[in-house]
């Protein structure tokens, strides 16, 4: 054991001193996610153990994001770097309010779907590999949120896409081909733009490191070729987020998988769209946010209206939900079109509230097709007779996604709305509430049909037609403790709005004034 | 493709591949090489010998399944980068061990660790991709 002689002096690229292992939490979650991925790989035929492995680590995980959550409300911005080196060199793991926010509310969904998947998903659904798909997404997904590094969050996107591949044609089906090769082909153009303007931004400020761009990009200003790279950059996750008017993939594609994962891709991965533009706009570049915002609230106001006007025109639930999934998209999208920090509070409410929000209603699209063995409102019906305690959970979910109160939709609604009018941005004021009104249409529709009607379409009023014996795992805890989940956790932030107000707040803070996640990666010289 | 020359050339050739891919493993720490262009000459090496002898035999040859050995490869990456939990040192800081084995100093570390890992994840992904290319080719 003899070291070799080094006269270089360390401490100009490293960093020395310990950490601390509470800082360990930021990279938690990745370590959890890929080494639970790697395990349920290597037992894959072993279909009974592969729930227990995944819903373990999955619990592990949403412990660790609360973990890193309450560290980065303590303490503020935690910072690690990989190896040990200095920034900008090393790459950084960077957990704000916002980022840990999302990861934690990642992790529950996750939690959820794999709960429901044990029921939802078969013995071949499991050898194919959904839950090691379903980790790694994780990996990718917490990764994104985490990371402080723009390059290391194309790879984080990578990782997520490919999962996201796999648990997409999980059952071979044709329509589920056609649904991959659509959702394939646009979210790859869509990486190859942010890896183009990936490269040029590095061309022009000569760092990736995320702290390091926002303070070159703050003294170069908005000079032209930054402006190129910020469309670039908006046009790649206007892409991922499925913003108008690059949103046609998701309704093409989020009906066809089963639908726990029809669910998990809801919940999760438009919303880290959003997060990139969130992160890239506000804290990296602000001037390019400034310079773009009237464009960016076209985008959003028309997102929000063409979603929900796709919503009320579907017959598919799953293709209902899906252009709801848009219009929530554009709702974010006007957080960040106003850009005041109330706006971008309301903006990351808003992606905890949809995260959750849409997760719960594809599940409760599930367990619709179980109680009336159709995704067709044409087809559904008599469902309230059927089951009335799971009518009531999915009028709750209804409301909430409608931004009714008392339910988790309704208070970023509020601080948007709020934010707009104090902006004097009337017209996203009015979209924003237009499109509420049209989401509880949307919703009342498909209550109306599959709940109050009798039977399938033509059922004459008063007429009760006997629903088929419905699949016995609709009663199951398997399906109840996910949903009853998801629904506790939407009521609660309808109804104690506090906590997630001030954390949203706390988040939308450290984008706007990025002191404190500056110094937390350089050290407190920075100014 | 079965040619008798081909199949009696194969397992060699394939040994020869297999060997190479393990030199351009270790080399990588400070030379061109390294585990993901290792990898892939062991993946070359399995889709030859499947290629001229059958899928089935290479599966009898590497026991593993594939798929089993680039999760395995996963593991070991990441368990890697936790080494230096114990030193008080952030993620994945390099970890150097100078062990003496037959009077030669050997530098063994953990990015070798991660580069194997990275090593049998490509062999096994890559790898299950030719096979079962191969074997549909087959039937």
């Amino acid at each position: 054991m003899a070291a070799p002689d080094t006269a270089v002096d360390l401490s100009q690229a490293m960093r020395l001193e310990p950490v601390l292992l509470g800082d360990w939490l930021v990279v938690a979650p990745l370590l959890l996610t890929i080494l639970g991925g790697a395990l349920c790989l290597i037992t894959r035929k072993n279909t009974q153990a592969q729930p227990k492995i995944a819903i373990i680590i999955l619990t592990l995980l949403v412990l660790s994001c609360a973990g890193l959550l309450a560290r980065v409300l303590d303490q503020g911005v935690v910072t690690m770097v990989a190896g040990a080196w200095l920034p900008p060199f090393g790459i950084a793991f960077t957990a704000d309010a916002l980022g840990a926010t999302l990861a934690l509310t990642s992790s529950l969904v996750a939690l959820a779907v794999a709960v429901y998947g044990a029921v939802d998903i078969d013995r071949s659904g499991r050898r194919y590999g959904f839950y090691p798909f379903l980790l790694l997404l994780m990996t990718g997904v917490c990764g994104a949120f985490l990371t402080g590094d723009i390059f290391n969050l194309y790879v984080w996107f990578e990782v997520l896409l490919i999962s996201s591949f796999g648990l997409l044609v999980l059952g071979n089906e044709r329509a589920q081909l056609d649904g991959a090769v659509k959702y394939a082909i646009l979210n790859i153009i869509a990486t190859t733009l942010f890896l183009i303007a990936t490269g040029l931004l590095y061309g022009i400020v000569g760092t990736l490191n995320m702290a390091d761009i926002a303070i070159k990009a703050r003294e170069i200003g908005m000079e032209g070729p930054l402006v190129t790279v910020a469309v670039l950059y908006f046009l790649a996750f206007a892409m991922k987020a499925a913003a108008f008017p690059v949103n046609f993939w998701l309704p093409a594609s989020y009906h066809t998988p089963r639908i726990v994962v029809s669910a998990v891709f809801a919940g999760l991965l438009t919303k880290v769209g959003v997060y990139a533009l969130l992160r890239i706009f506000v804290l990296l570049m602000p001037d390019a946010r400034a310079a773009l915002a009237d464009l960016i609230a076209l985008v959003a106001i028309l997102t929000m209206l063409i979603g929900v006007f796709g919503a009320l025109a579907q017959t598919d639930i799953r293709r209902m939900l899906g252009y709801l999934v848009i219009s929530g998209i554009g709702s974010m999208l006007a957080g960040l079109a106003i850009g005041t920090t109330p706006a971008l509070a309301g903006a990351i409410f808003y992606a905890v509230h949809s995260i959750l929000v849409m997760t719960a209603l594809y599940m409760a699209a599930g367990v619709m097709r179980a109680l009336g063995g159709s995704y067709s409102l044409r087809e559904l019906g008599g469902l309230y007779g059927a089951n009335p305690t799971f009518a009531a959970v999915f009028l709750m979910l209804g409301f909430a996604v409608a931004g009714l109160p008392p339910f988790s939709g309704f208070w970023p609604k509020v601080l948007l709305v709020d934010a707009a009018l104090v902006g004097g941005h009337g017209w996203i004021a009015a979209s924003i509430l237009i499109t509420g009104l049209l989401t509880t249409i949307a919703i009342g529709r498909v209550w109306v049909f599959a709940f109050w009607r009798g039977g399938a379409e033509g059922t004459p009023d008063g007429y009760e037609k006997a629903l088929a014996v419905p699949d016995p795992r609709v009663s199951g805890a398997g399906i109840w403790l996910p949903l009853g989940l998801l629904l506790g956790l939407i009521v609660l932030l309808g109804v104690q709005p506090e906590f997630m107000m001030q954390v949203a707040g706390r988040g939308a803070a450290s984008l706007g004034e990025p002191l404190g996640y500056l110094r937390s990666v350089f050290g407190d010289a920075i100014q | 493709m079965r040619t008798v020359i081909f199949r009696t050339i194969a397992p060699y050739l394939a040994a020869l591949m297999v060997l190479f891919s393990v030199f351009v493993l270790l080399r990588g720490h400070n030379e061109p090489g390294g585990g993901f262009i290792g990898g892939l000459i062991a993946a070359s090496a399995l889709a030859i010998y499947g290629i001229a002898c059958g899928v089935a035999a290479v599966r009898r040859a590497i026991t593993l399944h594939p798929m089993s050995l680039s999760a395995a490869g996963l593991l070991m990456s990441a368990l890697s980068g936790l080494v230096s939990l114990f030193t008080g040192q952030p993620f994945m800081t390099s970890q150097w061990w100078y062990v003496r084995l037959f009077g030669v100093e050997v530098p063994l570390s953990t990015p070798m660790i991660f580069d194997i890992g990275v090593y049998l994840v490509v062999v096994g992904s890559i790898g299950s991709i030719a096979l079962a290319l191969e074997e549909r080719e087959s039937d």
